[in-house]
Formats: structure tokens, sequence, C-alpha cells
């Protein structure tokens, strides 16, 4: 026998769209309109400036003024450089809000390359360099200097295989080269990407918490986000890059 | 030579889910115990909430001994096998410390799949080139030890049949229970409700599923926080019932056991008469030999086959209690995937809480239901559960609807971040004459030894029930209110995974099981074998909580049988 469908109505309802916190919503519609960098190569060094450092104490205000660049602890400044527009590319900065730039993915990609994957390093430089010389021959301009139809032309041969010179293969870059780039703009801030949790917020998810009600869940992803880091708790420990734990031997609850 | 160290009643090879159990009853009965473990203490301080760490860069598995040693996989032996990945975590408490902690009981046709079948159905139903036997005994053998590791490790959950008396907001198809779980089942959540209610209405009955995860304060544990980082994280207040966090340490004081962390078994040593004489382990850069009277192995399915196809003397050529030839045979796993995805028209609210947190539907699972008109034995539980992570949400499938990058994509996730579900469906599966674990003739660990090497894929009736049960899957998706549903493939190479079983097969006829019913070699006396490596057949959900009670039971029986076992 079946049941009343009068549960299963109740139910949908607590599931229904509540109204979302508008100032919320207005900060990420404002959020995407970010200058465009430049490149200053500093002697010696390989540091982008942007043309408009953002306020470092209003995180808010920063994202939306311009985005800060980070020094590079292992690609070139041409390498960021494309990076950036590939990682624009990928997700973003529009309409609907921040992207890949504001959330830092560079840095993060940059960061993990001299850690975590290190062993990609040479899959970039290659990689970029495909797409360089590609956009150079084809179009006579560098990827970066290109309309974003070009550039998003380029990539989708990338991704389906249409050009070569890349390990292994335009696929196998094109997708590593995503999967980074979103684990760059949604990842723990800690690594250097989803700065200022613009990646969260996009998401609407509501941050980090170590214990959760029922009443924080049936609110959803309207529940304010309380931007924090996991390593914001000193609960936790800090592993090594490798994430090696065989040197420690902690007896806490032998 | 190896340095050798002072005599020990029993040496446990790996102190995980298994072995970590195995070392109550027999310290307890005051036996000296010597616990041999690859990993090393963690704390609830190295389990960050961290879904980068603990999922894009797998920390819980990286850098540890079975990395090392991971198996190598192909289809069939005319296949040339590739490099395969592995599942498992080197601990103090294995990989207890972030499982999902579901913590099922067998349905007692788990234990009789020949017999059951051939009753009901027909002998000719069996599938083909299957080896699947009966268990050396039934579901009610099993259930006092079931009960004991309930009430030991602290499982929450919904009984469904205490004592024969039927319940319908517990599993109504279990086998019966002497009593209700000692904890409330984890709560529901507006998608476990979404999804109850659904299956409520096609007449199924969903229920909150078992998990060793503390819904109230037990045994100095609090309860669960439900902050949702358990799938590949440890749980940062121990209400996960990781073995490290309960009878470990209870073992260790009683003042018998020792725990030798950090340290890699890599012979198990016998004499000329091929009785057991002790371990072989390196520890640093050190090599020790540890006598005793006993070893029990319990170290993962692959690598307790691997250690005793390596551990080749006179009296056991093709490696120990290998006489018969039944090391590595009537491997099977839960490998196969064939996942269905959902995607809904409003949010879910899934971000917080864990995978434990779900409601499970067992009436296609085993022979619950009525196989006379269709072409398979076995069946699926399914599962709907909570955990939603924002890179996760990122990398969702995007149901065709957009290119997986730019801002259309940008938008559809913006827009379905928390409007998505993910159904993996655990099936039974059986054992086949040509699966099985050897060791690899060229891939070496870096100490040297072979690798096991996986020749195993899945069958008509894995794919059949796969078929069916994605079905099944996607009608309760769509009366729940998804909007798009896409089922994946079903599968054919079976990799390695967290449910690896058989290898070292329990059964009564030493011609094709390596076990007997108690857990000890048929040919070594003082060899006793833990873990999934000894279970013949799946059943459609976690293997776990059948683990901990089948090493319960055989630890109990050593401490019993002392004398008999040791001689």
């Amino acid at each position: 026998m079946k049941k009343k469908n009068n549960d299963k109505s109740a139910q949908n309802e607590s599931l229904v769209n509540r109204p979302s916190s508008a100032s919320r919503r207005d900060l990420l519609k404002s959020a995407g309109l970010v200058g465009a960098a430049a490149v200053s190569t500093v002697a010696g060094s390989n540091v982008i400036a942007s043309d408009s450092p953002g306020s470092r104490t209003d995180p808010a205000a920063d994202s939306m003024a311009s985005v800060q660049r980070e020094a590079l602890e292992v690609l070139t400044a041409e390498e960021a450089e494309t990076l950036e527009a590939i990682c624009d590319c990928l997700i973003p900065s529009d309409e609907h809000g921040s992207g890949a730039k504001e959330a830092r993915a560079v840095h993060y990609i940059d960061r993990a390359l001299a850690s975590h994957n290190r062993d990609a390093r040479q899959n970039y430089s290659v990689g970029l360099n495909a797409i360089n010389e590609f956009a150079r021959k084809t179009r006579g301009k560098s990827f970066t200097d290109l309309l974003r139809d070009q550039q998003d032309s380029i990539l989708l041969a990338v991704q389906t295989n249409k050009i070569f010179g890349f390990i292994p293969n335009g696929s196998g870059f094109f997708n590593m080269l995503r999967s980074h780039t979103i684990d760059g703009t949604f990842c723990d801030p800690y690594y250097g990407g989803n700065q200022n949790f613009v990646g969260w917020d996009m998401l609407r998810y509501p941050g980090i918490r170590l214990g959760v009600s029922e009443a924080d869940v049936s609110v959803g992803g309207d529940l304010p986000p309380n931007h924090q880091s996991a390593y914001d708790h000193s609960t936790y420990t800090k592993l090594a890059d490798n994430g090696s734990v065989d040197d420690r031997e902690g007896k806490d609850y032998a | 030579m190896p340095k050798q160290l002072a005599k020990t009643n029993v040496v446990i090879v790996g102190m995980g889910a298994a072995g970590g159990v195995a070392a109550m009853p027999l310290t307890n009965a005051g036996l000296k115990v010597i616990g041999i473990e690859a990993g090393g203490w963690l704390s609830p301080r190295d389990f960050a909430p961290d879904e980068l760490r603990n999922g894009s860069r797998n920390w819980p598995q990286s850098v540890q001994k079975a990395a090392s040693e991971a198996p190598t996989i192909r289809a069939t032996s005319a296949d040339t096998a590739v490099q395969g990945s592995h599942p498992m975590m080197n601990a103090v408490g294995g990989t207890t410390m972030h499982y999902w902690a579901q913590s099922w009981r067998l349905n007692p046709w788990d234990f009789k799949v020949v017999s059951e079948t051939k009753q009901r159905y027909g002998a000719e139903r069996l599938p083909q080139g299957s080896t699947v036997e009966d268990w050396p005994f039934g579901y009610e053998e099993l259930e006092p030890y079931y009960d004991k590791i309930e009430y030991t490790i602290g499982i929450s959950g919904q009984a469904g049949n205490v004592q024969g008396k039927k319940n319908r907001a517990g599993n109504i198809f279990e086998g019966e229970r002497k009593r209700e779980y000692p904890m409330k089942p984890l709560r529901s959540s507006p998608f476990t409700e979404l999804m109850g209610n659904a299956a409520r209405s096609l007449d199924w009955n969903p229920f909150q599923g078992p998990a060793a995860i503390t819904t109230e304060l037990f045994d100095g544990r609090p309860p669960c926080q439900y902050h949702g980082f358990c799938n590949k994280g440890g749980c940062h207040v121990q209400a996960k019932g990781s073995t490290a966090f309960n009878v470990i340490p209870k073992a260790i004081d009683t003042g018998n056991l020792e725990v030798v962390t950090f340290a890699r078994v890599t012979q198990i040593v016998t004499d000329n008469d091929g009785n057991i004489t002790g371990v072989d382990y390196i520890k640093g850069s050190e090599t020790f030999f540890q006598p005793a009277d006993v070893v029990l192995l319990a170290s993962y399915a692959y690598e307790n086959v691997r250690l005793l196809q390596l551990s080749k003397s006179r009296a056991f050529p093709d490696g120990l209690a290998n006489n018969a030839g039944q090391v590595g045979r009537h491997y099977l796993s839960h490998h196969q995937g064939a996942p269905v995805f959902a995607l809904f028209d409003r949010d879910l609210h899934n971000w917080y809480g864990l995978p434990a947190q779900g409601v499970a539907i067992d009436e296609w699972a085993d022979d619950n239901f009525d196989h006379s008109e269709l072409d398979f034995i076995g069946g699926a539980n399914l599962w709907a559960h909570t955990d939603r992570k924002p890179m996760t949400a990122a990398k969702m499938s995007t149901f065709g609807e957009v290119r997986n990058w730019g801002s259309d994509w940008k938008a559809f996730i913006m827009k379905n971040a928390d409007r998505t579900n993910t159904s993996y469906i655990q099936k039974t599966t059986l054992p086949y004459e040509d699966n099985y674990l050897d060791l690899d003739p060229l891939v070496k660990d870096p100490l040297g030894f072979p690798v096991t090497r996986i020749t195993a894929r899945y069958r008509d009736n894995e794919k059949r029930i796969a078929a069916f049960s994605q079905e099944k899957m996607e009608q309760w998706y769509l009366e729940a209110g998804a909007i798009k549903v896409v089922k994946a493939g079903l599968g054919n190479l079976m990799g390695a995974t967290t449910h690896a079983y058989g290898g070292t097969r329990m059964g009564l006829n030493s011609e094709t099981n390596v076990v007997n019913e108690w857990g000890f070699s048929h040919e070594v006396p003082n060899l006793g074998i833990l873990g999934a490596s000894v279970m013949g057949t799946s059943g459609s959900r976690n293997p776990t909580l059948t683990v901990q009670a089948l090493s319960w039971r055989t630890a109990e029986y050593l401490a019993n049988n002392w004398r008999s076992v040791v001689g």
C-alpha cells in the first residue's frame, strides 16, 4: 500500500530554494570586474605586479578592485602570464562573478609545482610553450594577446587532441590543467588558491565547521559563510608537502 | 642475520581493523601478543578537514608501505598487467582511521549462496565457472560475534529484526539479532528524508544504515559532529570507531600487547616440519626475527596472500599454506563501480554530513526478491548519502548540458553545486575459476620482492546485477524528483579496492580452501588468517564488521584452545 504523498510534499517544501543572502549575491556579481594586470619583471626575479594592488585589510574590497599577484616560485613570468589567461578561460571572471583569477589559481599551481606536483613541472613548461607556439604560428600573437574566442578555440583544440607537442598529449595536459585550476579555485586557502574564499562563495559552500547542527544543515547554502581555513583551527597538524607521516611517532592514544 | 628477539605467544601481522580486534580476546586471556604494524600512530590532530589533502592528494594513502607494493592488474591471463593503485592505509588502526565506517552484518543468504540457490531455483542457476561454496557455518554462528563487535567498537544503527520481531524502521531483511544496536542511528538529513520518502512512495523500506560512528557518548568518546570530512579523513573527536581508539589501546592496557610500528614483515618462517617459528621483519635499516608460538596474519587481503606466496620453504615450496594451490584463488572485489548520477532542480543541503549518514534499500539485495524470472543471482544494496565538498562539486558530471569549462560551465556548477548526488551501489560478487592473485613476474617493490598481480574481471552475473540495480537506483532518484539521471558503465576489470575478498578462503574442504572453519590453516596448525581474505562471498555491503566478527571469533578460539593449536 502506498503511503500518502503528504509527507513527501512537505519534505519537498523544506528543500525549496530559500531567498539567498542578498549582500552575498551582490558581492559576487560586482566581484567580476577585474582590471588587467600588467607584467613587470623586476631585475633578476620573476615578479608579476598588479596594476593597482587592492587593500590587504579588506578582503572583499580587494577582490572587487583588482588582483594582487604573488612572487613566483617555479613558473617563469611568461609561463605565469599564459597560465593566467588559460585559467581565465577555464573559470572566467564574468557577469556571474569571480573566477580563477580572483581565486589566484595560478598562485596555487605555482606553489603546487614547487611541492606536491613537482613531477608535473616539465609538463607545464612544454604544454604552455606549445600553446604559445601554436598561437604565434596560427594567429601571429602570443596566447595572452588573442581575443577570448580565439583563446577558447585553441584550448578546445588542445582538449580534443588537435594540437600536438604535449606531455602526454593534448587532452592529458588539458585535463591536468583543468583539474589543477579547479583545485586552485576551490581548495582550502592554505594552499594559496581560493583567495578570500571566492571559490567557496561561488558555490555557496558555507565553509569548514568543526560541528554542524541540524539547524545549520536545514538552511543549506544560505548558512552564512564563515570564511575559515582548516588551519585556522590550531587543532590540526600541518603536514610536510610530501604528506609524509613516517617522521612522526606521536603516541597520544597508546 | 636478523636480530633474534625474545619469543612471544602470538604475533599479529597488521594492527588494523582485523588485527586490532583480535588483540583484545588474546590479551584478555593473558597471552603475550606482539602486533607488527607498517604504519605509525596517528591522532585526531592529523586529520584536518582539508579536501585537497585528503581527497585530490590522497594523503591517507600516500608514502606508505602499501603504496610501494601496489598490485598490478589484468583482466585475463592473456593480457599484460598494468600498474594499479592501492586503496589502503598503513597506520595503527589501519584503514579504519579514514574509512566510511559503514558496519553491516551480512545477510543470512550470503553464507549459503550455493544451497539456497539450488533449493529455490535449481543448481543450473549457479553462474558457470563460479567457485562459490557455502560458508562452513551460517549467519547464526556469527551473530554473537557481530553483537560483540557492535557493543565493543560502538556501532550506531536501527535494528530491523530483534529475535524475530521485525521493525520497518530498520532492515527487515537482516538476520535475526539478539538485541538492538548500542546507539541510535546517525541522524537523518533533508536529503536522506527526501530519499526515504521517495522510497516509501515506491513501497520500498528505507532505513538508516549502521555505522561505527558514535551518536551519543560511548565508551568515553563523544558523538559525531557531522562536519563532513569522514571520507579519507580521520575523526577529530574520535567519533569514528577506529581500532586505534578502542580495542588496541584496551589491549595495550592489559600489559600484554606490544605494538611495533613502522615495521614490515618480509617472511613468515617455518621449520622443517612445516610449523611456523616466527616472522622476519624490517624496521628502519635493521632486520629482526620475532619468534612466536602462533602467527595471526592480519594485513590486507592482497598483502595476506602476497606474504604467504613470498614465504616459501622446504615444506611449502609454492608458498606457505599453499600445498593445495589455493592461496590467491577465489578472489573477488567490489571494484565494479557502475554508479548512478542524479541532478535535482533544488539544493539538497548536502554540504555537511558524512558518507555513512545515508538511507539504504535492501529490497534488491542478495535473495530478498524473487529471481525466478531473472538471469542472475544476488543483488545490490542501494545507498543514498550526504557528503558534498567544493572541489568534488566543481568536478561534477555536467550531465551533457555544457562543455566542462568556460562561462556556461561556471554558471552550471554555481547553480548545481549542491544539486547533484552520486550513488555507488554495492553488489553481490562471486568467485570464478580464473580470477586470482599471484606474484607479478616483473614488478617488484623497493625491497626487491614481487608485488601482487590481480587477474580478474566481472562476469555476466555481476554485470546483470549492475544493470538491474542501476535501474532501481534511477527509479528511486526520479521518484525523489531528480530531473536527470546518468548511469555509468557496468564494469569489467576487477582492480584493487578497499573491499577485496578471498585469496585465503575459509571452508571445510582443504582441497578448495586455505583456512578451516576457525580461521586456521588446513596445512599449518599455528597459522591463523584474519580479514576479508577468508570470506568466500562478498554480500552486497561493506565487509568490515564481518571481518571484525570473524577476527574476534578466531582469536577467541585460539585463546580457548591454546594447547591444541600450539601442539
